[in-house]
């Protein structure tokens, strides 16, 4: 079976992140990135389902040259080989899209498995976005799927319930938290990753569709109030209501 | 990240890509792994076996010895990245893969012929043979060199008679790395686990590193077969193990002292008295940031050490300097954080006072803080002051 998973890099949950001079990027420097979380699932699942059905796994990301630690973390989890995608500079999630299909179709894939989403910009968008320009079946947010020689049938998770859907490969799919258990890389194959090919592609040359006009962080520090049942007390929770909160 | 949210000097971008993996995969298994189950362990006083296989898995045991071996073949940063992990955890974690790595299957592998290699190293690696290390008696502790245990010649190998003390691993333990006199020189024996003669009571009652195995090891009349004696002679032989062990704790001291920091630190901001938190104070500002200057000195000397060490550069004295130093400033820093803590740091919610009685062991084995001051007094005066 011939798998590609796509990755991402993020910034480390635990950054604090900063807005940058031009008011629509996040600052990047002093900020460690890491593997998307959700992409950890994706390559999990890519690792079962080579060691069940045989075949190769294929990292791939779109990105620059410090893409490529997450990359050797896809390698050192098991993946057999990387791909660095080259990135334009303003590129938004079509321009990614497109990027990863055109390399996918020179590969072609039986499947292709990315996270349910990106932790940094959550457009949850490049799973349908990478099926449609492949002209191939989609399914996001799954948590739970069997494989029954070419069809599919997969659950995933909708508002108040689930709801399960079939198809066949080839086809897309994105990985919902709790599809599995990612190993962590084990240290004698983190040295062997070492070994291991990372191939560099150029990315495809789509302008973006989408512009980014500002970004902002939400208000910090929140505190609480509490307030207590005398007269004082009510005529205090009128005026914060009306001239702090603003909602009255 | 790197230096678990504690990185004040940017060492983590120091690191290779491999060094940075390691680190992180050590660092989500002591989150995922230790620290949920580590503290019952600790009051319950039992090693929590289940941990050595998942440590095994992982590829911590002779890190870095050759692959071919079953070992993971990384070099002496990620060893110590890996230890420093590792003791965040526990000191008890970590003193079980320095054991295992350091003091056996570093010496199997530098003074064990290619046969007894073959035999030991992929085993003890999966972790299907647990060793342990005995050089201590219980009239020679920091004077080794007065040990009574010997060995005589017989045919085809060695009678071992005497007993060793405060042996980590001591009962658990497949094969004991043994070092007894033989005419008056020290040479290191495998004793294996069954060999009639051979018996390894534990010993009870500890306050510190109670999830560890300490043990006795007795030996009466064992007879030792001539293959498992190991090819060196006179101190050196423990003493080069124990070079290899210290480097490891001078990295996992850096873990201890890391998780009472970080514990302190969020612990100050959120803990109001006087209707501020207790991180608006002075005093409380003061003890945190000696904690941050501290252990960011610590990090600065393991990492130079670990390039040295991986240069083939690095000299036991240096290492004495970082165990000395790194092990002091972790106590010094689980103390003030137990302060800290107010009530709270007495209790077992909180890593704080596991890990300052921990450190107390660490303290006195693998040389106590006072011989590694004699070790750097003898070497810059060039005057022993031993004896
Ligand atoms: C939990 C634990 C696990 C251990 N695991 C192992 C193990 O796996 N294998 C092993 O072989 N050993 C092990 N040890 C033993 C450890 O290495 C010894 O305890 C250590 O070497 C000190 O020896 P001692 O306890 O006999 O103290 P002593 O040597 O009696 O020292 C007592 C005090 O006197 C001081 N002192 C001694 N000589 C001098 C001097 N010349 N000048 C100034 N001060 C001096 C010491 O610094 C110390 O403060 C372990 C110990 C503990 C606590």
């Amino acid at each position: 079976m011939n798998i590609v998973v796509c990755v991402s890099q993020v910034p480390d949950t635990t950054t604090k992140i900063a807005i940058g001079a031009d008011g629509k990027t996040i600052e990047k420097s002093g900020v460690k990135f890491i593997l998307n979380p959700y992409d950890e699932y994706a390559i999990e699942e890519g690792l079962q389902l080579k060691e069940k059905f045989g075949g190769t796994v294929t990292a791939l990301t779109v990105g620059n040259d410090s893409s490529k630690d997450i990359l050797r973390t896809a390698l050192a989890m098991g993946a057999d080989k990387a791909v660095l995608i080259s990135d334009s500079v303003n590129s938004d999630t079509f321009a990614i899209a497109s990027s990863i299909a055109d390399y996918a179709k020179t590969v072609a894939p039986d499947i292709i498995i990315l996270g349910r989403q990106s932790i940094d910009y959550d457009s949850f968008a490049m799973a349908s976005m990478v099926g449609e320009l492949m002209n191939l079946p989609s399914i996001s947010m799954v948590s739970s799927w069997t494989i029954n020689g070419t069809s599919i049938t997969a659950e995933r998770d909708i508002e108040g319930g689930k709801e399960v859907i079939e198809t066949s490969l080839p086809c897309v799919i994105s990985a919902q938290k709790g599809l599995n258990n990612p190993r962590y890389p084990k240290l004698p194959d983190i040295m062997k990753a070492k070994s291991k090919p990372i191939d560099a592609v150029a990315g495809a040359s789509v302008p973006a569709r989408v512009m980014t006009v500002s970004m902002e962080l939400p208000q910090t520090q929140r505190r609480g109030i509490i307030l207590n049942d005398s007269e004082h007390d009510i005529t205090e929770l009128v005026r914060l209501l009306h001239e702090d909160a603003k909602v009255i | 990240m790197a230096i678990h949210g504690c990185d004040y000097m940017g060492i983590y971008d120091l690191l290779s890509p491999e060094e940075k993996m390691v680190q992180e995969s050590v660092s989500d298994f002591v989150d995922n792994e230790v620290l949920p189950i580590i503290e019952k362990h600790y009051q319950a006083g039992t090693f929590p076996m289940h941990l050595a296989e998942k440590m095994a898995e992982l590829g911590v045991f002779g890190i870095t010895l050759p692959q071919e071996y079953g070992c993971a073949g990384a070099n002496n940063v990620c060893y110590g990245l890996a230890m420093q992990e590792l003791e965040r955890g526990d000191s008890a974690v970590r003193s079980f893969a320095s054991v295992q790595s350091s003091l056996v299957m570093y010496p199997i592998y530098t003074y064990g012929s290619e046969e007894i290699r073959r035999k030991w190293l992929p085993k003890l690696a999966s972790v299907q043979a647990i060793g342990c290390f005995g050089l201590t008696e219980p009239d020679f502790g920091s004077n080794p060199s007065g040990m009574i245990t010997n060995a005589v010649k017989i045919d085809g190998g060695y009678l071992l008679n005497g007993a060793k003390m405060w042996i980590t691993n001591g009962t658990l333990a497949d094969v004991a790395v043994v070092w007894a006199k033989f005419e008056g020189k020290v040479r290191g024996f495998l004793v294996e686990k069954g060999m009639k003669g051979f018996t390894a009571p534990e010993m009870k009652g500890k306050h510190s590193l109670r999830a560890s195995v300490t043990s006795e090891l007795v030996f009466q009349d064992v007879e030792i077969p001539e293959e498992n004696v190991l090819n060196v002679e006179g101190l050196r032989g423990p003493l080069s193990c124990l070079t290899q062990a210290r480097y490891g704790i001078s990295w996992g001291a850096i873990g201890a002292a890391l998780a009472c920091y970080e514990s302190s630190l969020n612990y100050a901001k959120s803990r109001i008295q006087f209707d501020k938190p207790i991180a608006s104070f002075q005093l409380v500002q003061e003890k945190l940031v000696y904690m941050l200057n501290e252990i960011t000195k610590a990090q600065l000397l393991c990492y130079h050490l670990g390039r040295l060490k991986d240069a083939g550069t690095m000299r036991p004295q240096q290492v004495s300097m970082a165990k000395r130093n790194n092990v002091d400033i972790a106590i010094q820093i689980a103390r003030i954080a137990r302060d800290l803590h107010g009530a709270n740091g007495i209790l077992d919610e909180y890593p704080i006072m596991r890990h300052a009685n921990n450190l107390e062991s660490v303290r006195t084995y693998e040389g106590t803080h006072d011989i590694h001051t004699l070790i750097l007094g003898a070497d810059i005066t060039g005057i022993q002051a031993f004896s």
